[in-house]
């Protein structure tokens, strides 16, 4: 039974990428392209060293994203609201960043910890409301979203806590210090963040904080039956506050190699829609932290490759097209997966009834 | 509105005390005018009801009136259509697309099919497949904003290099109320208190109007006819509240829920194609601007009815033409939210209802801590104040908020 799952769940994600792959072979017969050739041209260009190095940068923030989508999807909250989250986290921690002066790992750490906290916070608005107000976290969360980008916007003005460079267009936040600052290790001619290691340790973190803990196995509880976990005397709505923060908190993660291994400020020109893609990669690598880096290390390759269809006349938007029709298919695949699974378990039971039935007729 | 004549009888004064009856509705209107008129005479500031505003108000309003029609549609029969972002994009290019090769008309038309289309995507994807509702709107709204910009990026000839724009496309005919218009616009120059500013803002509302506006507004009754006294109706709530119940009374939920999931799709992408067409005469990317969303908020704010609907994108609407026009007003606007909520304080403490009556006083009392304080109310804060304003009725209002029971559930024929 065991091995039977593993194998549904290894072919489900594949047989979505084919079938994506499927859709944009057509699309781009209809362009009257040749899919082929550009499909190879994509996997050599996203091969290519250097783009390897921006792809695995991509790839730590849509991981942190994932991570912080499953700890949702384990307590079955739809946490639509890492971005607002992930905008708070980078945007505080760049403000207190510039503003102190510490010895450097202390301020780094600070940095981090701010970023968390002021992430985890507002993720906590979410929370409450679900758990006192009975709100649903789908639509609190799409309302905060905008909230948090137009608080940001306000605040970014050079009147309050951001600055106009000279020269710039672009308000930012002050810049933070040499201190505050985290390396970056040198391949290929480009830099890999080092943020990347505090991502491994989130994943591991993950694993260990779900499979091996008290707080982990009451958490999986409360996601799989509410009421079964309160019964047993898991203080259930407390489960669900605790997993918001959190999942926020790992939301206010993802904007920090961004923030202190390159641009070392915060501006509006910080990307948006890691809710999506956080959620996107955590339903793809179904929850678990080695499935979401595949599935993140995907998502990333298919952007950076993408670009090259750029100089063969092709939109490269076209990527997002195949990514969200992955999901799609995935989430297709799970649910009928999940039926038949149901329909063969009916069956089984079916027969053992008819059997239990003839056996007491005929006696 | 009532929705059913034989609740019970506290059920039955609940829903009167929402001010559910025209009458009071009236009452209430005319009471926010009058203030209105008295807070522009003393602050100076006219731009509240002029005729541009209320004429801004609309344009800004429709596009929210039919997303959120189309929110309505879909949750009344029990499914949440996250999706209305994309529809709406869905609306905008195609609209724009057929509008720049054949005419505004065929603009629409071709909107309405496509949104169909993404409605009934929507619905294989919730109802028959059975996949999370909320991921499978998602999921539109990318492919559909993936969509429009590679389609733009073949389709559209570059404007000076650019290909997340249209090429201009020919504006609907518009049309001015005879003799009236004329009449109104001379009271309003009279400067007579309170009618002069109601006849301005009527003017707004009857000049240059186009006829898609009218066509559009028309679905408010007639989606409150369709839900409250056709067979259909009465049915699509039946699957938004109890689909088990309403199956065992051999009535087809999927059927019903096909049907009022597309439709959905067609209003909202309706509403993109009105924001390229009649607002503007341009399909530009991200016209939307989440519009779709606080489409979905004006279904909250409203309790899940059309009047409601209408109510709250109109609101929607006023503030958006506020902030593009005069942010004085946005001041003013707020000194008469705080006279209401003062007005509303003392109504509730002559009722003995304290808590409500301190929450309206500590309202007040913000709203003219705000108006002596602050200047400008900075334009972030005035475009989420949708969003803003939603998230407020859903943590003070919830207990009387009345969604539709199945809306958002998986629904399975045959299992519980």
């Amino acid at each position: 039974m065991k091995r039977n799952r593993l194998f549904w769940g290894a072919v489900a994600p594949i047989a979505a990428i084919l079938t994506s792959l499927f859709l944009m072979y057509i699309i781009l017969s209809l362009r009257g392209a040749d899919p082929f050739a550009l499909f190879k041209l994509m996997v050599s260009y996203g091969f290519d060293p250097r783009n390897l190095v921006s792809e695995t940068n991509l790839t730590v923030s849509y991981y942190l994203a994932g991570v912080a989508a499953a700890i949702g999807f384990k307590m079955l909250l739809f946490n639509i609201g890492i971005d607002g989250q992930y905008r708070m986290g980078a945007f505080f921690g760049a403000v207190v960043g510039a503003a102190v002066n510490l010895p450097p790992i202390l301020h780094v750490l600070l940095i981090i910890i701010v970023a968390m906290v002021a992430a985890g916070a507002w993720a906590s608005i979410a929370g409450y409301l679900k758990v006192r107000r009975g709100v649903s976290e789908v639509i609190s969360n799409i309302m905060l979203n905008f909230i948090a980008a137009a608080i940001i916007a306000f605040l970014l003005s050079p009147k309050l806590l951001g600055s106009l460079p000279e020269g710039s267009q672009n308000v930012q936040t002050k810049p933070i210090p040499a201190s505050g600052q985290m390396p970056t290790i040198k391949i290929f001619d480009g830099e890999v963040y080092s943020v990347f290691f505090l991502a491994i340790f989130v994943g591991i973190a993950y694993w260990i904080m779900l499979n091996k803990t008290v707080f982990g196995f009451n958490l999986r509880a409360t996601g799989l039956s509410f009421r079964a976990a309160r019964s047993s005397g898991v203080n259930a709505p407390g489960m669900i506050f605790i997993t918001t923060c959190i999942s926020g908190a790992i939301a206010g993660l993802v904007g920090i190699g961004t923030l202190l291994s390159d641009t070392h400020s915060y501006s509006m020109a910080f990307p948006s829609g890691f809710a999506f893609t956080g959620l996107s990669l955590a339903i793809l690598g179904r929850n678990h932290p080695v499935g979401i880096f595949f599935a993140a290390f995907l998502w990333s390759f298919l952007e950076r490759a993408g670009q090259v269809l750029e100089f063969e006349g092709i939109p490269p938007e076209i990527v997002i097209v195949m990514q969200g029709t992955i999901v799609l298919s995935i989430v297709i695949a799970y649910e009928v997966v999940a039926r038949i699974n149901l329909r063969q378990q009916q069956k089984a039971v079916g027969k053992v009834s008819s059997e239990v039935l003839s056996e007491a007729e005929s006696k | 509105m009532s929705t059913d004549t034989k609740t019970p009888s506290s059920l039955k004064s609940r829903a009167k005390s929402l001010a559910s009856s025209p009458t009071r509705i009236a009452i209430l209107i005319a009471g926010v005018l009058i203030i209105l008129s008295f807070v522009e005479k003393v602050t100076g500031s006219t731009d509240i009801s002029s005729p541009g505003t209320s004429g801004a108000t609309l344009r800004f309003a429709i596009p929210l009136l039919m997303a959120g029609l189309g929110g309505l549609w879909a949750e009344r029969a029990g499914v949440i259509n996250i999706g209305l972002e994309g529809m709406m994009i869905v609306g905008t290019w195609t609209g724009a697309w057929f509008g720049f090769k054949h005419g505004p008309l065929v603009g629409f038309i071709a909107a309405a099919v496509f949104g169909l289309l993404s409605g009934l995507f929507h619905a294989i994807l919730t109802v028959k497949i059975g996949i999370d509702q909320a991921v499978s709107g998602l999921a539109i709204n990318l492919i559909a904003a993936g969509g429009a910009r590679y389609l733009s990026g073949i389709f559209f000839p570059p404007v000076g290099g650019d290909r997340t724009v249209s090429p201009p496309v020919a504006s609907f005919p518009t049309f001015t109320l005879p003799g009236v218009s004329p009449f109104l616009e001379k009271i309003d120059g009279k400067n007579i208190f309170f009618i002069s500013n109601v006849a301005g803002m009527l003017n707004g509302f009857t000049k240059e109007m186009s006829l898609v506006t009218l066509l559009f507004l028309f679905m408010v009754p007639l989606t409150s006819w369709i839900l409250w006294r056709s067979k259909f109706g009465l049915r699509m709530r039946f699957s938004g509240e109890n689909p088990m119940a309403a199956e065992s009374l051999g009535i087809n939920v999927y059927r019903i829920r096909y049907v009022a999931v597309s439709v959905s799709g067609m209003l909202a992408s309706l509403g993109g194609a009105y924001l390229a067409l009649v607002a503007s005469s341009v399909y530009r990317e991200g016209q939307t601007a989440g519009r779709g969303f606080i489409g979905l908020a004006t279904v909250i704010f409203g309790n899940w009815k059309p009047g409601g609907v209408f109510a709250g994108s109109m609101l929607f609407g006023f503030t958006d033409a506020l902030r593009v026009r005069e942010n004085k007003s946005v001041m003013a606007l707020i000194l008469v939210a705080g006279i209401v909520a003062a007005f509303l304080a003392i109504y509730f403490a002559f009722k003995k209802k304290w808590k409500p009556a301190i929450y309206a006083f500590v309202v007040a009392a913000l709203a003219l801590l705000l108006n002596k304080t602050v200047e400008v109310i900075p334009q972030e804060f005035v475009t989420v104040f949708p969003n803003f304003a939603t998230l407020i009725v859903l943590t003070f209002l919830a207990q009387r908020l009345t969604p539709p029971a199945a809306a958002g559930a998986p629904y399975r024929r045959g299992s519980e």
